[in-house]
């Protein structure tokens, strides 16, 4: 991978970290390595998880 | 969810010169490096050399005089002096009282399930966090700061935040991840006992409510009479409902594509507002009284606190983070290529005689009171405890994120007081005094203000409506409430870099439309969570309240929701009515509230560092603690006991009451609805007031005893809870050592099933 690319990629992995692009595959990541050969929530129902959480408990956002 | 034990560690520490590595188990690489190499000769000089530009730039902003200091100056003189305190001071904090341990696992790897227990990257939670506690504060208060001149409040701005904010926000983050990421309340409960617990959560709700309408006073001052602010914004809605919809059942995840979408759909919405507002339907529709207005934000609070999160409140949060760090590096980079220069003068006239029209009191304590945010916010601590601690991979990395989070708010809050710096000192009374004062007309304004005795020439009626047309606004006349000000001063930065005279109208409504963003996202979200604790503080109180704590019980929420939402909606009608002016009297109310809120959770931080010996050092948190609270309880005092009627509310209360009886008029009021209206709304100020202030007292009160008990050694043990050892290793600060690439690479060897969080790195 040449300079400029590893620079767009890590600007692209950020950006998608911080708005959530990649939470999806986090979390698949994260099933497979402590539940391995467990089947895992499609992506569809992750997010609907991850909502149903926030519904109770809001993060607050400041002034 | 169980609760990990501490297993028995395989703790193994090697030294090697300075640098000591800690394994928690002897077959992984180490999970944490204690680095004692003193500070190089290359770094001294590098520190010196910005020591010494820092110097030189507060020496021209404080000393030069003659109305041409650069804009550049301010930015300057911050970034160096931020880099200094972060470097020495946020590391004494660090040595002498947070004391880092790597070798222990954050509650984000105790309980990590990928959603919202994970340990994050480091530069990923600054991110998280920043946009978690920037939002309006700090773009307002430092404009109606402006009032006193630009130095006290730079002044404030940034040693504010490197000796206050930052400190609060760094120490309640610290104890918090030693506490499983529990809330300043729980703390507040766990550490002070049951009487100064629950004042701090009835402190945190009541606080919360008045932040609320405040912030909503602040959007209704900025869209009212603005057809063309009112159709972009209301355009929001359905743009959050389609990303919301898309997310849900079109693309899931797609989070990013699916922001962009709604940004340029917002552009697009600012666009299409000039031209709406222009044909006759469009001004009929969306010239909007303060008073419907007001209704509009009550019922789409309400609306956003039981709707699903996923069709409003999650797309409406995505669009506000893009457009967050997006505008903010936007007007960072148009002050550096605009370099404008300072209109207001160092000092005014207002910052001694207390007069000012923007808002009443003289400099100390008012000016504290009114920057908030960008010094000092008592609201981070809801953020530094909760929601960022769940995320963090690391101890050592909470200096970054806690202190260097804020340093980022503060650097939001120096260019905010740049923008309104820069404006006609004669247009900003015309657009800041309250509309008793101006008349409400071009020409009555510009009377008003060129008999103020400003600076620089007097201004005509003709100038004050050109003003307007060339940001294609009707009037600029009292628009008070800081948020039409700094779209003002951003659209004269912005235009020059970007798009020229003709842009001008479009970066006015740009900033007009992300400003009322953030606060509504603040609204929305802020309802939620003021909901949650009033549901949780009521099902406390046990019997058939119980049942409250139940969330499925979707009674139980409308019932909160209607309470919260009445609350704050009955303070900002009461507002936008108040023959006084409203935001002049409100928003101290506002600065009180959120500097009290700092006083609660510097108390509590206080006590956790005396109960854990450090005595000698508790002079850190314990030095912004008194700080707040001579202000806070000043400005109290001041705006319950005052005897000038234009500062204190039950000395407006009686006077209009004595008006009231003789059936006469009283201060601003222009008919005897108007005495009542004083009557009554100086009453609820005045009350609120007490009981903030009461609050406070209790609390600082009950964390006095807990620390003379602790001292004499009769005290209660500390509520931190079981260190368990960490598995993972991260760098702690923004760029890594040398050191800890080496270890890092060790990790990176290791075959993908070992231990490793899936939460950072590149993948």
């Amino acid at each position: 991978m040449g300079r400029a690319a590893k620079i767009v990629h890590q600007i692209g992995w950020y950006w998608g970290s911080l708005m959530g692009d990649n939470h999806y595959r986090r979390y698949v990541d994260h099933r497979r390595r402590i539940h391995p050969g467990e089947p895992v929530i499609s992506e569809r129902e992750y997010w609907r998880m991850r909502h149903d959480a926030t519904e109770s408990n809001p993060n607050p956002r400041c002034c | 969810m169980a609760t990990p034990t501490a297993t028995p560690s395989d703790r193994v520490e090697e030294t090697e010169g300075d640098i000591t590595y800690i394994r928690t188990d002897k077959d992984l690489p180490p999970v944490a490096i204690i680095d004692r190499s003193p500070i190089t000769t290359r770094h001294k000089i590098v520190f010196g050399v910005i020591a010494l530009l820092g110097a030189i730039a507060w020496a021209i902003i404080a000393f030069f005089r003659g109305e041409t200091v650069n804009a550049v100056w301010f930015v300057i003189a911050a970034i160096c002096t931020y880099v200094i305190g972060f470097r020495f001071y946020a590391r004494l904090i660090e040595m002498k009282i947070v004391r880092p341990r790597d070798d222990n696992a954050t509650p984000a790897e105790l309980f990590e399930n990928a959603t919202d227990y994970m340990p994050t990257d480091r530069r990923v939670l600054y991110g998280h966090h920043f946009a978690a506690i920037a939002g309006a504060g700090p773009l307002v208060g430092p404009v109606l700061a402006m009032q006193m001149g630009y130095l006290p409040g730079t002044i404030w701005i940034i040693i504010g935040a490197v000796v206050a904010g930052c400190v609060q926000d760094y120490l309640v983050l610290a104890i918090s991840v030693r506490r499983r990421g529990r809330s300043l309340g729980q703390m507040a409960r766990d550490e002070l006992g049951a009487i100064g617990g629950a004042a701090a959560i009835i402190g945190v709700l009541v606080i919360m409510v008045i932040l609320l309408a405040v912030l909503a006073l602040v959007v209704v001052g900025a869209l009212a009479e603005s057809p063309w602010g009112v159709f972009s914004i209301a355009m929001t809605i359905p743009i959050a409902l389609f990303m919301g919809v898309y997310l849900r059942f079109l693309r899931p995840g797609r989070v990013s594509e699916v922001s962009l979408i709604g940004v340029v759909l917002l552009l697009l919405a600012v666009i299409s507002g000039g031209w709406v507002a222009e044909t006759s339907w469009g001004a009929d529709w969306f010239t909007l009284s303060k008073v419907v207005l007001s209704w509009c934000i009550i019922i789409y609070g309400f609306a956003a606190s039981v709707l699903p999160v996923w069709l409003l409140l999650a797309p409406r949060d995505y669009l506000s983070t893009f457009m967050k760090v997006g505008t903010i590096a936007l007007l960072a980079i148009g002050i550096l290529l605009a370099r404008p220069i300072m209109e207001a003068p160092a000092i005014s006239q207002f910052a001694t005689k207390g007069t000012g029209p923007v808002f009443a009191g003289s400099l100390f304590p008012f000016l504290f009171i009114t920057i908030a945010c960008g010094a000092l916010s008592g609201f981070h601590a809801l953020i530094s405890s909760g929601t960022t601690p769940k995320l963090l991979e690391k101890e050592s990395q909470m200096r970054l994120i806690g202190y260097g989070g804020m340093l980022t708010e503060s650097f939001v809050a120096i260019m905010a007081l740049i923008t309104a710096a820069i404006i006609n000192q004669h247009l900003y009374f015309v657009m800041n005094a309250p509309a008793g004062q101006t008349g409400a007309t071009a020409q009555t304004a510009a009377d008003y203000v060129n008999k103020l005795g400003l600076s620089g020439a007097p201004i005509t009626a003709g100038e004050i409506t050109d003003a307007a047309q060339s940001v294609g606004e009707k009037s600029i006349v009292s628009r008070t409430g800081g948020a039409p000000t700094l779209a003002f001063g951003m659209s004269e930065v912005l235009h020059q870099v970007f798009g020229g005279t003709s842009l001008k109208a479009f970066w006015y409504h740009f900033a007009i439309m992300f400003e009322a963003l953030f606060i509504l996202t603040t609204v929305d979200a802020g309802t939620r969570v003021a909901r949650f604790m009033l549901s949780d503080g009521l099902g406390n109180l046990g019997g058939p309240m119980k049942k409250l704590q139940n969330p499925s019980w979707r009674v139980g929420a409308w019932i909160c929701s209607v309470i919260v939402v009445a609350a704050w909606g009955g303070i900002l009608l009461m507002g936008v009515t108040d023959p006084l002016g409203g935001i002049n009297t409100l928003f101290p109310l506002f600065g009180i509230a959120n500097q009290l809120l700092a006083a609660i959770a510097l108390t509590v931080v206080t006590v956790v560092v005396v109960k854990r010996g450090l005595v000698k050092w508790a002079w850190i948190p314990a030095l912004p603690l008194f700080w707040d609270l001579i202000v806070t309880l000043t400005a109290s005092w001041q705006k319950i006991f005052s005897a000038d009627p234009k500062v204190g509310y039950w000395k407006q209360h009686s006077i209009c009451q004595a008006a009231q009886q003789a059936g006469k008029l009283c201060l601003t009021a222009k008919s005897p609805a108007d005495v009542d209206k004083i009557v009554r709304n100086t009453f609820i100020q005045g009350t609120l007031s007490i009981i903030f202030a009461s609050l406070v007292v209790i609390v600082f009160i009950a964390g006095t005893m807990v620390v003379l008990k602790s001292i004499r050694g009769t005290g209660r043990p500390l509520a931190e809870d079981e260190p368990v050892p960490s598995r993972i290793f991260a760098p702690s600060g923004l760029i890594p050592t040398k050191t800890e690439r080496e270890v890092q690479k060790q990790w990176d060897a290791l075959p993908k099933s070992s231990t490793r969080s899936v939460g950072t790195g590149v993948h």
